[in-house]
């Protein structure tokens, strides 16, 4: 019944034959950020921030501020020319408090209450050794916490997104447009800082839920009934974009999935992550591949779970991880499949039907297009079932493995068990070897 | 796990007649004939017809002031046990043979009574005629109201086994020795608790009298003092003369060191009380007898002040007033505790010697795999302090008398040699000492090994020939005090006591002579140990052959040996045991002769075809070195690969002969031991010290996984997931059946840790992730309630990491196993019929399984490249050659050995406070569906 693609088993691409639980939260986990090469930290509803080691699943620091939950946390290195490296973070709440944490030694290094609303974004302009709250308004703190300028109010909705953009320009995603602001030092002041709106863009229908920044020059943005635009990050011009209603009945190849519980929901852009070629979109239950080059989608899978993909990342094996809220973590490869003339390409981009707006031009041309190149797929490599609840996010450690955070208050460091158990013999050897000289020295 | 208790002989027997011709005969020298007595349905473990009592007793006896020795009460306490056997007369017996010098008085030179602390006499007596043997334990205790302040006990652990009370003496002394020390701790404080009282009335008394005079001063203005005045005035002295008294008797008392209970090795003596011991000569204080008043017998109940009486300057007659009970002597709490300990040592013994022999063995091996061991044994209780050994000697002046019985009972020669190789590794050195030569002087040692013997010998001698000339119907050999000094001076030298031919001559000689008398005391803590003269004559090619030359110059040593020499021979015992059971001496301690040239080793085995029937029970070698405590370096271990001899060799030996063994036996010994009946009873001994609840579960779940390994023709991929660590959901809606499933395969569970067996015996709500982790054996309840949906929905969920029986259904679903070890493990067509004996199978199996789990782990050049530049392939495949060719695993048996070696990693890793996190591991393989 569910046209879920399933893998069974037998799994001999998935590295992952390890866990490790790591209990402390107390409720929904939410943020997972890397703080270093082995450090993460993880928050949610209830409060807590909880540092960790990535290698051995130990828990560092517990901090304890906020009385709210989180609603986002920024990882913050403040790097002075005199003083040595300082992992920090800032952690939003939902009790208008803003904490910022020094990972060395779990403590609080200082806490701003003075919001009148809850912050729903951070981010760090590492460039200019300031960082950004956003709210109903959009603050601009250096790293001592000095206000050093804000917007006027902007919105009672505040603001869901922030991209840093080239030319000290920020992207803010409100409802469904996106501002552009300058940050500029004011010319009266020493340490006056300006934030100026600059343009606002409302190409998009709804909602923007995601907004991700591929490289210097190209941003995308997602809304929630499937809108995804790349625009130009200079000049804030759409430079492409795939709407969401490439009618499945153009597609006669792709067996339909008419849902008459189609909801808004289902089209949503939940996430968006991009390397330099592609943007990888979550999409519904759905994982889109969308070439930036060629300016359409190559890949999909349209329903890779059984429910919202919630995140999304691109690893550098050409692998994709997805989570979702069914609970399950999905690993995906994107590969070329050798084209057979007689066999039908899944080529709709979402292929939910709809709002009668489609674009039938667009979607013939690029069919013509794709005959002649080479055409991608994903194929399932493995899956990752621990959780019980959503998984809300993960965090992709290399080879020290992936960690994952669910709505069942746990987090999960999955390992490669191979690697663990060579690296356990590492240990014992040593130890070995430290007990071997202690006799010796009897 | 080493040896099954119920393979005591193989006799054969017609009704197995059938089986024997089908299978290969067993060798020659593993048959035991028949008892030649079997016709009259004598059963040849009854050591002494005679015995008037059906099973091992403590009893505890009181030399009386009043009425003599008398019995005061047995343990268990049951009078069946005892029988017709007569207390009185024992109890007579054993008080008699009380030497020491315990009594209380004015030394000469000293004005007050003195208290002596005075040291426990531990003596083994025997009475032919009542076929008793028993250890007895003296002790004195203090009463104020006694004569001299004492009142000696004594607690005797009776048995109808010789053998048994000389095997164990050292142990039983150290059990006795906690319960006697309780006793005396409450008795110390009852007793200041009663001096206090007294002084309370003294004081008062005094008050009064003085009082009553002052009166009679004034009234009296004559000048001249009446009678009556005289005699007030010489009560009030005396008074205050006992008051002074009784404050230095308090003095005394509670300047008593203060001693942990639980420490046995202290010496008591405080060089002063010494010395004070040596002054004490004469009677009691007769001031204190005066004074004393009988018709008040101070109450124990804790008052919360206690009212002064008058003491009455009259006393009593001594054999009016009523004594108090040694309940009341030693305070309710001390004495329920020491009734404790008793009831503990009565459990702890209880059984044939050949039980607790085997199961001290086995502990003591236990011990040593600290490595391993954690696995498959519960080892909790090797926490607890063992018993120490100190005279080693002890064990082997059992040995000797073991062997003698056996040549003079059975008389198949082939058992004697067997025992006679066996015996040669009896440990002489003393434990404590090795531990110190461990620490510092290895080198120094042999030296002053070499030096030392013939002084020792001497004096050893010298001790025995005292005992042969008394003629005395009771003879003390040794006592505590002879050989605690015996210890000082032996670990002063850094000295082993070497085994000496002549003097065990002459030890045998002497227990010859005295055996016409009724009471033979048969305890020499001193000649303790001395190795019977055939000791030389069963290993003398081990003397000559020194295989292990290279040993010290290599640093590769592993434990230090007392003697090159002499323990030569229990070094090659000991390794070939080491071989048979692939114990972790095996891998690391001879790793370097055996890399290098393997064959000629085994070759040299005097006797390797014994395999396990080989391994008679004998006094437990003194704990090697624990793998934990020193590593030698692995570096000259990447050199090559163990060649596949060693292994396969000497498993699939021991395995065949331990397989017919146990298979044949068990009926065998089953039919014994319900023929059984005298002496020592019959019921199996504890598992070990103090519980007879894991030796009962062991039997069940045996009996438990025997019936699922008959039943269920899919048992093998199930035990395959437990021993994988794929936890395994016994499904069912039963909990009863679901429990009993899950005893009977708990014995397969590798333990993840030393103290959480990781098995649950019935959930009933959705399992999460974290359960797998945390438990590998799961009894999970089936409800046909919504919640029981989300119980099924969960395990259909992460059916990946599940292995699932369903006990209703009989079906079970977990992956493929194709290897041998578990066909090996659980073969339904066993022949093993006890629960207990079958679980000796499994623990053999699963000690293989270790071994080669730990050879695997800490083999260097398995797990780390041999050279900076090779690659990471040729390591692995490596590695997988190992487990493949060396340890001869095949299919999934790899997967076996590779988690218990992870677990080992992991226990070896952790650090000993911290947890540690539970990881999961698990596989991406396909599960199967099984159906009966």
């Amino acid at each position: 019944k569910s046209s879920v693609q399933t893998i069974g088993e037998e799994q001999i691409q998935n590295p992952y034959t390890e866990l490790l639980v790591l209990k402390g939260h107390q409720d929904i986990v939410r943020f997972l950020v890397q703080i270093d090469d082995y450090r993460f930290a993880s928050a949610g509803d209830d409060g807590i921030i909880f540092l960790w080691n990535a290698q051995t699943g130990e828990k560092l620091y517990e901090l304890h501020g906020h009385t709210h939950k989180i609603t986002a946390i920024a990882p913050f290195s403040s790097s002075d020319v005199t003083e040595e490296k300082t992992d920090l973070i800032i952690t939003a709440s939902a009790d208008r408090t803003v904490i910022v944490w020094d990972c060395a030694n779990g403590r609080q290094v200082q806490k701003v209450s003075c919001f009148h609303s809850t912050v729903k974004c951070l981010t760090v302009l590492q460039r200019l050794n300031v960082w950004l709250s956003g709210g109903s308004d959009l603050c601009v703190w250096n790293q001592k916490l000095d206000l050093l300028c804000k917007t006027s109010h902007l919105t009672d909705a505040g603001i869901s997104a922030l991209v840093e953009l080239p030319k000290n320009c920020i992207a803010a995603a409100v409802g469904k447009e996106l501002i552009i602001f300058r940050l500029s030092v004011s010319n009266s002041g020493s340490e006056g800082w300006n934030i100026l709106e600059v343009k606002r863009l409302v190409d998009h229908q709804d909602n923007i839920s995601s907004l991700v920044s591929v490289n210097d020059l190209t941003f995308v943005t997602g809304s929630h009934i499937g809108e995804l635009i790349v625009w130009d990050a200079l000049d804030w011009t759409k430079q492409a974009s795939e709407c969401n209603f490439w009618d499945s009945s153009v597609h006669p190849d792709v067996q339909p999935e008419i849902k008459l519980s189609q909801s808004p929901h289902e089209t949503s852009v939940q996430h968006l992550t991009s390397d330099e070629e592609c943007v990888f979109a979550a999409v519904g239950k759905g994982i889109y591949v969308y070439n930036l080059q060629m300016k359409r989608v190559i890949a999909c899978q349209r329903t890779a779970h059984d429910s919202s993909v919630l995140h999304i990342e691109k690893l550098p094996n050409r692998q994709l991880i997805s989570c979702s809220e069914d609970g399950s973590v999905r690993i995906w490869e994107l590969r070329e499949k050798q084209q057979l003339p007689a066999e039908p390409v899944p080529t709709g981009f979402f292929n939910m039907w709809g709002f009668g707006r489609a674009n039938k031009q667009a979607n013939q041309a690029a069919k013509k297009m794709h005959e002649s190149t080479p055409v991608y797929f994903l194929e399932l490599v493995g899956d990752l079932i621990g959780h019980s609840s959503a998984v809300q996010m993960f965090l992709y450690f290399g080879e020290l493995g992936l960690a994952t955070c669910s709505a069942d208050h746990l987090i999960i460091l999955w390992k490669d068990g191979e690697r663990e158990s060579s690296l356990r013999s590492l240990t014992l050897f040593k130890k070995l070897a430290q007990s071997g000289d202690l006799q010796l020295r009897l | 796990m080493i040896s099954a208790p119920d393979v005591v002989a193989f006799t054969r027997e017609e009704e197995l007649e059938d089986d024997l011709y089908r299978e290969p005969p067993l060798p020659e020298e593993y048959s035991v004939p028949l008892f030649p007595f079997a016709g009259q349905g004598a059963n040849p473990w009854a050591k002494v017809a005679g015995s008037k009592f059906t099973r091992d007793f403590i009893l505890i006896s009181e030399f009386s002031e009043q009425v003599g020795p008398q019995p005061l009460l047995t343990i268990p306490d049951d009078a069946k046990v005892s029988g017709t056997f007569d207390l009185n007369y024992f109890s007579l017996r054993i008080m008699s043979v009380d030497y020491q010098a315990s009594f209380v008085g004015h030394p000469p030179g000293s004005a007050y009574p003195k208290l002596n602390f005075v040291e426990d006499s531990k003596v083994v007596l025997g009475d032919s005629k009542e076929g008793a043997f028993a250890y007895v334990h003296h002790l004195t205790l203090y009463d104020l109201e006694a004569r001299g302040f004492v009142r000696p006990f004594c607690m005797a652990y009776i048995s109808a086994d010789e053998h048994k009370i000389m095997q164990q003496f050292q142990e039983l002394s150290t059990e006795f020795s906690k319960a006697s020390e309780c006793l005396k701790t409450g008795n110390r404080k009852a007793f200041a608790n009663e001096l206090e009282k007294k002084l309370k009335d003294l004081d008062y008394t005094r008050t009064v009298l003085h009082n009553e005079t002052e009166q009679q001063k004034k009234a009296n203005d004559k000048g001249y003092y009446t009678t009556q005045a005289i005699e007030k005035a010489n009560e009030l002295a005396s008074v205050e003369k006992s008051i002074i008294e009784h404050q230095d008797l308090l003095r005394q008392i509670r300047s008593y060191p203060y001693r942990k209970l639980k420490d046995s090795e202290f010496h008591p003596y405080e060089p002063e009380c010494a010395l004070d011991r040596a002054d004490v000569g004469s009677d009691q204080d007769p001031a204190a007898s005066d004074h004393a008043e009988p018709g008040e017998t101070p109450l124990y109940t804790h008052m919360p002040s206690y009212t002064p009486k008058l003491i009455k300057a009259k006393s009593a007659k001594c054999f009016d007033k009523k004594l108090k009970t040694l309940e009341e002597l030693c305070d309710v709490y001390f004495f329920t505790q020491t009734l404790d300990q008793l009831h503990h040592i009565e459990r702890t013994f209880r059984g044939d010697v050949c039980y607790l022999l085997t199961e001290q063995i086995s502990r003591a091996l236990l011990k040593q795999q600290s490595v391993t061991n954690f696995l498959f044994e519960d080892v909790s209780f090797l926490d607890e302090k063992p018993p120490e050994k100190q005279y080693r000697g002890c064990q082997g002046l059992g040995q000797d008398a073991i062997d003698e019985k056996c040549s003079e009972e059975s008389l198949a020669p082939k058992v004697v040699i067997s025992l006679g190789s066996y015996k040669s590794s009896v440990e002489c050195v003393p434990i404590k000492m090795e531990q110190e030569m461990e620490d510092s002087e290895e080198p120094k040692m042999s030296e002053s090994v070499m030096s030392e013997p013939q002084e020792n010998l001497d004096y050893l001698d010298a001790d025995i020939k005292g005992s042969i000339s008394s003629g005395e119907s009771i003879e003390v050999l040794g006592t505590e005090k002879s050989g605690s000094g015996l210890t000082k001076s032996e670990s002063q030298a850094s000295l082993p006591v070497m085994p000496s031919p002549q003097a065990g001559r002459s030890k045998v000689g002497s227990r010859r002579t005295v055996s016409e008398d009724s009471i033979e005391v048969l305890s020499t803590c001193p000649s303790e140990s001395l190795i019977p003269e055939d000791f030389k004559a069963s290993y003398p090619s081990a003397i000559n052959e020194e295989p292990y030359v290279d040993d010290d110059e290599g640093g590769l040593r592993f434990t230090p040996r007392a003697n090159p020499g002499v323990d030569d021979g229990q070094d090659d015992i000991s390794k070939q045991e080491s071989l048979v059971q692939v114990d972790a001496a095996c891998c690391i301690g001879k790793e370097s002769p055996n890399f290098l040239e393997p064959l000629p080793e085994l070759g040299q085995k005097p006797c390797e075809e014994d395999g396990v029937v080989r391994i008679p029970p004998q006094p437990y070698r003194p704990a090697e070195q624990g793998l934990r405590g020193g590593f030698p370096s692995h570096d000259g271990l990447s050199g090559g690969l163990l060649p596949y001899e060693l292994d396969s060799r000497y498993l699939s030996g021991s395995r065949e002969v331990s397989k017919s063994s146990l298979d044949e036996c068990s009926d065998s010994t089953s039919y014994m031991s319900s023929a059984a009946s005298t002496c020592s009873d019959r019921t199996p001994s504890p598992a070990h010290l103090g519980s007879a609840a894991g030796e009962r579960h062991r039997k069940r779940a045996g009996q438990n996984a025997l019936r699922f390994i008959r039943q269920y023709p899919f048992a093998h991929p199930a035990i395959y997931s437990l021993l994988s660590g794929r936890t395994l959901v016994v499904l069912g809606e039963d909990e009863a059946m679901v429990k009993k499933l899950v005893t009977a395969l708990s014995i397969f569970v590798p333990n993840c840790s030393a103290y959480a067996k990781p098995v649950k015996h019935w959930v009933t709500s959705a399992l999460h992730l974290v359960d797998f982790q945390k438990w590998k054996l799961i009894g999970l309840q089936r409800a046909v309630s919504p919640a029981g949906v989300n119980v099924l929905h969960a395990l259909s969920r992460y059916s990946r990491y599940l292995s699932i029986l369903d006990a209703d259904s009989k079906t079970l679903r977990c992956p493929l196993y194709k290897g041998t070890v578990v066909t090996r493990l659980a073969d339904h067509r066993t022949q093993i019929k006890r629960g207990s004996t079958y679980y000796m199978h499994v623990q053999s199996v699963l000690t293989q399984l270790c071994s080669k789990a730990f050879l695997f782990t800490f083999c260097h050049h398995l797990h780390l490249p041999i050279s900076e530049r090779e690659s990471e392939e040729s390591v692995v495949s490596r590695r997988m050659n190992f487990l493949k060719l060396q340890l001869g695993l095949v299919n999934e048996d790899v997967k076996i050995v590779q988690y218990l070696a992870e677990l080992l990693k992991l226990h070896y890793i952790q650090e000993p406070g911290q947890g540690g996190n539970p990881l999961l591991r698990f596989d991406y393989v396909p599960s199967f569906l099984y159906k009966i």
